[in-house]
């Protein structure tokens, strides 16, 4: 999956937000209302689309989306 | 991994009880609508049963349950040799709220009668305590009754609680059965996460104090005092979809099964992203699985068998082959897989 593909799916998990609003560099934390509902369901998605479980701590390290997307690659790639 | 196996026991009956109070979490002010909406769409939980300041306990819905399963299955309360119940919200802290139940019932003296302290995981660990004993052969009939009044204690003002709960109590009537198909368990436990779900003060290890009832606020929307019942959402969330279906992959490597080897899965009503999350990890088609989240919220040590006879009572006929699965609080977390012939589910009962 392409950081594109990774949006689309992100965009459709949060209705709220407007299309077009998210773009790799958008920081995670200038999503309308962003609190611990949204937190899991980003952790829902990168488990389900990725086969990775990101944990609560490792998630508010992150910044971007772009970050977002390398650290659930990264996962991917090199599980612990 | 605890992998086991019982003989010679089947489940007759399940029924199950709700108080009459209902709330639907579109009337929670507490929140933003935006939060309501996303609330309600990520657990899933839209109304749920709570019993109020009706007095109504758990021992009161689960015996109008075990009533009822007598009745539903014309079994004489003399037969009943063992009776457990299954919950964190007993009436006292003792006696025993079984023994209690063995009395209130009118079963006979001759009955064996104690409590298991588990909840989202209860039901599953409560059918293999209870089923090794019958397997035995010396018991012929036997109740599992299983419930919790967890939203008596949350307060309105912990958004991270509040929401979540229903009350509800449930009877399962089994017997000896030298016909039945055999029973698998897979059971754990993680006390290292024992504080992920807790209710800090008012046991032994920190008994009441006036601190106890004194609410502060941990973070916006989320107030609550040490007596009350305190949820890590995010570290039960991680436990959950990482540990239940690692637990259950291993269960079908160890009994050759898979998800095409079951009629229905029916998972611990948790959180609808978490058990769609671990639905779709499982790989379980979505009309395998059967949710009262939205009418019940999260029943606790109720919400499997509650889920049964609520959703699936008009499907049981004949033989239906199950994959049932309860996780929490603990942690705690077990898997049975089972056959029921002719299972009688009467209608949810409201109290």
């Amino acid at each position: 999956m392409d950081i594109n593909e990774f949006i689309q799916k992100l965009q459709a998990e949060f209705e709220d937000i407007p299309a077009g609003f998210l773009k790799p560099e958008t920081k995670i934390s200038d999503i309308e209302g962003w609190g611990s509902m949204h937190a899991l369901i980003v952790i829902a998605l990168i488990d389900t689309e990725f086969g990775v479980t990101l944990k609560g701590d490792e998630l508010r390290k992150i910044q971007s989306v772009q970050e977002l997307y390398d650290m659930a690659e990264n996962l991917k790639n090199n599980p612990q | 991994m605890a992998h086991f196996s019982i003989s010679n026991v089947s489940i007759k009956g399940i029924a199950g009880a709700v108080p009459k109070g209902e709330l639907s979490n579109w009337d929670y002010t507490h929140i933003t609508e935006q939060e309501r909406k996303l609330l309600i769409k990520t657990t899933g939980v839209e109304k749920r049963r709570m019993v109020g300041n009706s007095g109504i306990t758990t021992t009161d819905l689960c015996k109008v349950a075990a009533e009822k399963i007598l009745e539903a299955t014309n079994t004489s309360k003399e037969d009943i040799q063992i009776l457990i119940f299954v919950s964190q919200t007993p009436d006292y802290f003792l006696p025993a709220s079984s023994i209690t139940l063995q009395n209130r019932l009118g079963l006979p003296k001759t009955c064996m009668a104690f409590d298991i302290n588990l909840g989202c995981s209860g039901y599953v660990y409560g059918l293999s305590a209870i089923s090794s004993l019958i397997s035995v052969g010396k018991f012929k009939k036997a109740l599992l009754l299983c419930g919790d009044i967890s939203s008596a204690g949350p307060p309105e003002e912990d958004k991270s609680v509040f929401p979540l709960f229903g009350d509800a109590g449930t009877a399962t009537l089994l017997e000896y059965d030298e016909t039945a198909e055999t029973m698998h368990f897979s059971n754990q436990s993680d006390g290292a996460g024992y504080e992920a779900i807790i209710v800090r003060e008012g046991g032994m290890r920190k008994p009441f104090t006036v601190d106890s009832f004194t609410m502060v606020e941990k973070e916006k929307g989320i107030s609550r005092a040490s007596r009350n019942l305190e949820l890590n959402g995010m570290a039960v969330f991680n436990f959950s979809v990482t540990e239940v279906p690692k637990n259950i992959e291993e269960f079908f490597k160890v009994t050759s099964s898979g998800p095409e080897s079951f009629n229905f899965f029916v998972m611990h009503q948790a959180n609808q992203l978490m058990n769609e999350t671990i639905r779709k990890k499982l790989k379980f088609p979505p009309e395998k699985i059967p949710y009262t989240l939205p009418k019940y919220g999260n029943t606790s040590s109720a919400s499997i068998p509650l889920t049964i006879a609520s959703e699936l009572a008009d499907k049981v006929s004949g033989e239906i082959s199950w994959l049932l699965s309860g996780f929490g609080v603990g942690l705690s977390w077990a898997t049975v897989s089972l056959k029921t012939k002719d299972l009688i589910c009467p209608p949810i009962i409201e109290l």
